[in-house]
């Protein structure tokens, strides 16, 4: 009997071993991934902030509202961007940004454009509305693919087919904390009445034509910018959630070896007692 | 010279950021010229050469798609692509050109195949030209 646990314990404690051994390997994956991925989103967040913040102002110094994508019209049908990951095992953070799209887009009349095929998969079991499933693969979308989708969504923004478009994805906020966020990309918001400055901007050639241009590009920037952060914040997300389950894993091997010495202790206390008992 | 504030960022980072006295863009209506008092502007850019005054020095930079934009002073540029020319990679480029060359002198090639390797035709010429101002003062 005590021998038949003993033997149950210690295949326990084998296979914890291996588990050990497979989550400290993926955090080491993950934790050399988020070197990379850091890297990137420092180098590409001047790039994200200028722009928004240049295209804010514009936005912001810009009276004649004529141009659609600075007009605020009723929002018919919504497109969603949403950045999540290819892969599970990355503690919350494909639940987070996809449990939080998901609300606001049960709300709306919306489309979804997933990025990433966690967010494929989601959005496919939810019958939701999905634009493309091209980007299925979030590793694979570079900032060509984004500058491509930028243009196809502002075509359809200005032919009048969607009302509003946002992105979702996951603020790399630190290596430890990672925050979940919706933004409102068009129609450009900034322009308030009532601050009544004229505007004095000199577009070249023409503000239609320069808008035209512009807003793809900013789409496509940001676009990019929100696709770094989120790769970060995965597998910053994957190092904590790999790490934590190594400990965890550890843990269970202390105790249960623990148990398994006891057990084995106890066996052999009995056995002693025995032959003593028998010889006497 | 009366200097402005310059700022270049590209999706891979930071360019430049500082005081120059004079910017040359190529935007899509051709080249812009910008100086210190410059008046608010917003231009969607080409494909082209940059020329920046930086102490009096002129330094080239192949300079491809974004925008420029000059708000109450403060002048950003904003392009996807920004090389210096001692930066660029003329043999990188050189390839890039024989390889766009092909897809488009081969018949087969689908319509979007033919349009990138236009774009990429452009760019590699472009890279070269600049790659030739390498020395330039």
């Amino acid at each position: 009997m005590s021998s038949a646990t003993a033997k149950g314990i210690k295949t326990r404690i084998n296979s914890l071993k291996k588990t050990e051994q497979i989550t400290k390997a993926m955090e080491m994956v993950a934790a050399s991934k988020l070197n990379h991925a850091q890297a990137k989103v420092l180098n590409s967040r001047p790039y994200f902030e200028i722009l928004f913040s240049t295209i804010s102002n514009i936005a912001a110094s810009e009276s004649d509202l004529s141009s659609p994508y600075l007009k605020k019209r009723d929002v018919k049908k919504s497109v969603y961007v949403v950045i999540a990951g290819d892969r599970g095992l990355a503690g919350g953070y494909n639940h987070n940004i996809l449990k939080m799209c998901l609300s606001e887009i049960e709300a709306k009349n919306a489309v979804v454009l997933p990025i990433g095929s966690k967010a494929v998969e989601y959005f496919k079991l939810r019958d939701a509305d999905i634009l493309t499933e091209n980007y299925t693969l979030a590793e694979g979308v570079g900032v060509g693919d984004c500058f491509s989708i930028a243009k196809t969504l502002c075509k359809g923004f200005k032919s009048g087919e969607y009302d509003e478009i946002c992105v979702g994805y996951t603020n790399f906020v630190s290596v430890l904390s990672q925050t979940p966020a919706v933004l409102p990309l068009l129609p450009l918001k900034g322009y308030e009445k009532g601050k009544t400055t004229q505007s004095d901007i000199l577009y070249e050639p023409s503000s239609t034509e320069a808008f035209d241009a512009i807003i793809p590009e900013y789409l496509g920037g940001v676009l990019y910018g929100c696709l770094c952060e989120s790769r970060a914040a995965e597998q910053a997300a994957r190092r904590t959630a790999m790490d934590s389950a190594t400990q965890n894993a550890e843990e269970m091997i202390d105790d249960l070896s623990l148990k398994y010495n006891q057990i084995r202790q106890t066996a052999i206390t009995n056995e002693i007692i025995e032959i003593v008992a028998g010889s006497q | 010279m009366t200097s402005f504030p310059l700022k270049i960022v590209t999706p891979d980072g930071l360019q430049f950021e500082g005081q120059a006295e004079e910017l040359i863009v190529r935007t899509i209506a051709g080249d812009i010229g910008v100086l210190a008092g410059h008046t608010d502007c917003v231009s969607p850019l080409g494909m082209g050469m940059a020329t920046v005054v930086i102490d009096g020095e002129k330094k080239y930079a192949a300079c491809i798609g974004g925008m420029l934009s000059v708000l109450k002073g403060d002048v950003t540029l904003i392009p996807t692509t920004f090389e210096w020319a001692d930066e660029i990679n003329a043999e990188r480029a050189a390839d890039s050109e024989r390889r766009a060359k092909e897809i488009i002198e081969n018949r087969s090639s689908s319509d979007t195949e033919l349009k990138l390797a236009e774009a990429r035709l452009k760019r590699s010429l472009i890279r070269q030209s600049v790659a030739q101002y390498r020395n330039v003062r």
